[in-house]
C-alpha cells in the first residue's frame, strides 16, 4: 500500500506539539534559498556588473564605496520590494483561492488589481499626483474593489463561483475605467500610466520597502495563525462551524487581509499580473499536500517575481523589460493550461 | 433536565418560517430520531439543535446554556455534527480527514498530541475504516466515505452526536451498516444520538425515541413502539397503511395500504 500521510509530529514534554510536513517544509527552504540566490543574482545584474561574491561582502558591510552605494542604495530596496510584493501576492492568492475554493479565485481574476489600477490612473490622469500619491490611489482602488466585491458576491457567505463570476464582472467594469482614463489622458501622463500598469521594479527604492515590510509583518503572523481555521473551511461552511470554526469571522478576517496585502504590493509595484494566480498551485504542486500551503506560496511568489525580474534583466538589458510582462507571458499559459486540465477533470 | 433542548423556538431562512414556538426535549442517552414528511423542519430543527441556524425567537439550550452565546471550540468538544452532504479537500487521505475531528481539541501550540492520535486510530477502528487509513477519500465508495465521515465526527469526541440523514445516497446495505454502527456507539459508549432519518422502518426499528413533525410542529414523541399507529403515519406523512410487528425485531414495521385501498378510499371520502 502506497502511503500518502507524511505529516509528522513535534512533541516537546509539557503539552506543546507541532505539526509538520517535512515534504513541504522542504519546498519552502528551496524556494527561500530560491528567491535569495535570484535576489543575489538580481542585485548583480545592470548597468555595473557586480559577481555574486562581491555582492554578499558588500550585503554584509565589506564593499568598496563605489559597491556599498550601488548595492545598498540602488539595487538592494528594488530587491527587497521584489521579494515583498511576491510574497503579498503569493499569500493573498492563496488565500483567496483557498476562501473561494477555486484556483480562478484569485486578486487577479477577480479585478483587484484593475482595481488598484484604476486608483493609481485617476491620480496620473485627473490629478497629476506624484509617486506617493500614485501610491496611495491604487491602495484606496484596491481596497474599494476588494469591499465592492464582497458586498456584491455576499450572500449566507461567499461561495465559490459566486465570488468569481462577480470578481470578472467588477475586473471589466474596472477594465473599462482604465481604458476611458487613458483616452482622457495627455501624452506624458498616458506614457507613465501605461509604464505604471505593465508592474515594474525599476527605480524602486527605500520609501516602498518600510511600509511594504510593516503590513507584512503585522498581516503575515495574523494570517498564518488563523491558518488553521481555513484548513478546516476547505470542507464546507457546516462541517467547519461543526468543528467550531468561527468560519465568518474567519472568512472575514482572512479576505480582509487578503485584499490589503494585494493593494498593497499593487500600489508599490503596479499590477504584477499573475503571479498571485500561480503561485499557490506551483505551491500546491511542489508540497503535493492539501489545505491552503501558505507559507509554500508565499516563499514561491517571491521566488517568482524576483527570477523572473532577474530573467528579464538578463535577457533584455537593464530597465528595458518590465517584470510585469514575464509575469504575464508565464502566468497567461499558465492559466491555459490550467483551464484545460480543470476541464479535463470535469471541474468547468 | 436535559443536556440539549430547543425552548420555544421560532426557525426562520431569510422570511420563510419553518417552525413557530416549537420545543423539543432530547432525552439524554437516546438515540433520538427525528421523522417527518419532506419540508416539515426536520433539518432545520437539527440546525438549530447544532447552533448552524439562529433561531429568531426563542433559544436552544446546551447544558442550561444558550447554545448561540456560547464558545464556538466548547460547543464543538460537546456536540458534533455530520451534515447532509460534505465535501473533502481534494488529495485529503482517510487519516487526515479523521484527524481534523480533533480540531475543537487543538491550539496553536498544541497541534497534534499523543492523544489526538490515539483517538484518531480509536475512532478508525470503531467505524471500520482503520485499513483505508492511508488512502484519498476521493477513490473510495459511498458506504466507505459516510463511514469516514462519521470516524470524523468520533474523532471529535462528543458526548452528543448530531447526524443529517446519514443513510442518503447509500444502498440498503450500506444504510443498515451506517444505522447499525450509530446504535454500537449509541449503546457501547452511551453517546447521545440525533438523527434525521427518511425512512420510517428504519427510525423505528434503531430509535429509542422518535420525534415525528409536519408542518414544524411536533405531532408525537416518544419511544416508536408507543407512538408509531397507523393513525399517526396518515396524519403525519398522509399515508394509510398497516402497523405490524417486525418480524426481526418486534419493533413496529409500517405498510402501505395497497393503491387499489388507497384508492377506494378517496372514492369512498367524496
Amino acid at each position: 500500500m502506497k502511503t500518502h500521510s507524511r505529516s509528522r509530529a513535534v512533541r516537546i514534554p509539557g503539552g506543546l506539539s507541532l505539526r509538520l510536513d517535512p515534504r513541504a517544509l522542504i519546498v519552502v527552504v528551496l524556494l527561500l534559498a530560491a528567491a535569495c540566490a535570484a535576489g543575489v543574482a538580481l542585485i548583480g545584474t545592470g548597468d555595473a556588473r557586480i559577481p555574486a561574491a562581491d555582492v554578499l561582502r558588500t550585503l554584509a558591510g565589506d564593499g568598496t564605496a563605489y559597491q556599498d552605494f550601488i548595492v545598498n542604495e540602488l539595487r538592494l530596496p528594488r530587491v527587497l520590494v521584489g521579494l515583498l510584493v511576491g510574497a503579498s501576492l503569493g499569500l493573498g492568492g492563496a488565500l483567496f483561492q483557498s476562501v473561494s475554493r477555486n484556483p480562478l479565485g484569485s486578486p487577479d481574476v477577480l479585478g483587484l488589481s484593475q482595481g488598484s489600477t484604476a486608483g493609481a490612473l485617476v491620480v496620473i490622469v485627473l490629478m497629476s499626483g506624484s509617486a506617493a500619491q500614485v501610491t496611495v490611489g491604487a491602495l484606496a482602488g484596491g481596497l474599494a474593489t476588494g469591499l465592492a466585491i464582497y458586498a456584491l458576491a455576499w450572500k449566507q457567505g461567499v461561495h465559490g463561483y459566486r465570488l468569481v463570476l462577480v470578481g470578472i464582472g467588477v475586473n471589466a467594469i474596472a477594465a473599462a475605467v482604465n481604458g476611458y482614463l487613458l483616452t482622457k489622458a495627455d501624452l506624458v501622463d498616458a506614457a507613465r500610466a501605461v509604464v505604471w500598469m505593465t508592474g515594474s521594479l525599476n527605480g524602486r527604492d527605500w520609501d516602498q520597502v518600510w511600509p511594504l515590510l510593516a503590513l507584512c509583518a503585522v498581516l503575515v503572523p495574523l494570517v498564518l495563525a488563523n491558518a488553521r481555521g481555513l484548513r478546516m473551511m476547505e470542507m464546507g461552511d457546516d462541517v467547519s462551524h461543526a468543528l467550531g470554526v468561527r468560519v465568518q469571522r474567519v472568512r472575514l478576517l482572512l479576505m480582509v487581509s487578503s485584499v490589503l496585502l494585494t493593494a498593497a504590493a499593487t500600489a508599490a509595484a503596479g499590477p504584477v499580473s499573475f503571479v498571485a494566480l500561480t503561485a499557490p498551485q506551483l505551491a500546491r504542486r511542489l508540497t503535493r499536500s492539501p489545505g491552503p500551503n501558505l507559507v509554500p506560496s508565499l516563499c514561491m511568489g517571491a521566488a517568482l517575481l524576483v527570477a523572473a525580474d532577474w530573467a528579464s534583466q538578463r535577457a533584455f538589458g537593464a530597465d528595458q523589460l518590465p517584470v510585469g510582462v514575464v509575469t504575464g507571458v508565464l502566468g497567461g499559459a499558465y492559466l491555459l493550461w490550467l483551464l484545460v486540465t480543470e476541464r479535463r477533470a470535469g471541474r468547468i | 433536565m436535559n443536556r440539549l433542548a430547543a425552548d420555544n423556538v421560532t426557525l426562520a431562512y431569510d422570511q420563510r418560517v419553518i417552525a413557530e414556538q416549537l420545543s423539543v426535549e432530547i432525552p439524554d442517552n437516546s438515540f433520538t430520531v427525528i421523522v417527518g414528511p419532506n419540508a416539515c423542519g426536520k433539518s432545520t430543527l437539527l440546525r438549530a439543535l447544532s447552533r448552524m441556524l439562529k433561531p429568531s425567537q426563542g433559544r436552544v439550550l446546551l447544558d442550561g446554556q444558550a447554545i448561540q452565546s456560547m464558545q464556538a471550540k466548547k460547543v464543538a468538544r460537546t456536540l458534533g455534527l455530520l451534515p447532509q452532504s460534505s465535501v473533502a479537500p481534494d488529495g485529503i487521505t482517510v487519516a487526515d480527514l479523521v484527524g481534523r475531528g480533533r480540531y475543537p481539541h487543538q491550539g496553536l501550540l498544541r497541534q497534534w498530541s499523543a492523544e489526538d492520535e490515539r483517538v484518531v486510530r480509536e475512532s478508525m477502528r470503531r467505524t471500520g475504516v482503520a485499513e483505508l487509513a492511508e488512502r484519498y477519500v476521493d477513490e473510495l465508495s459511498g458506504g466507505q466515505r459516510q463511514r469516514v465521515w462519521i470516524a470524523m465526527a468520533l474523532a471529535q469526541q462528543t458526548p452528543l452526536l448530531l447526524l443529517d440523514e446519514p443513510t442518503t445516497y447509500l444502498d440498503i446495505q450500506h444504510q443498515i451498516d451506517v444505522l447499525d454502527l450509530c446504535a454500537e456507539l449509541h449503546e457501547e459508549q452511551g453517546r447521545t444520538l440525533v438523527a434525521v432519518l427518511h425512512d420510517l422502518n428504519h427510525a423505528a426499528r434503531y430509535a429509542t425515541h422518535l420525534i415525528a413533525l409536519r408542518g414544524g410542529r411536533v405531532l408525537a414523541e416518544g419511544a416508536p413502539k408507543d407512538i408509531v399507529t397507523a393513525e399517526l403515519v396518515e396524519e403525519v406523512f398522509g399515508l394509510r397503511c398497516q402497523v405490524i410487528d417486525d418480524p426481526e425485531t418486534g419493533t413496529p414495521l409500517v405498510v402501505p395500504a395497497a393503491r387499489k385501498a388507497r384508492a377506494e378510499r378517496v372514492t369512498a371520502a367524496s
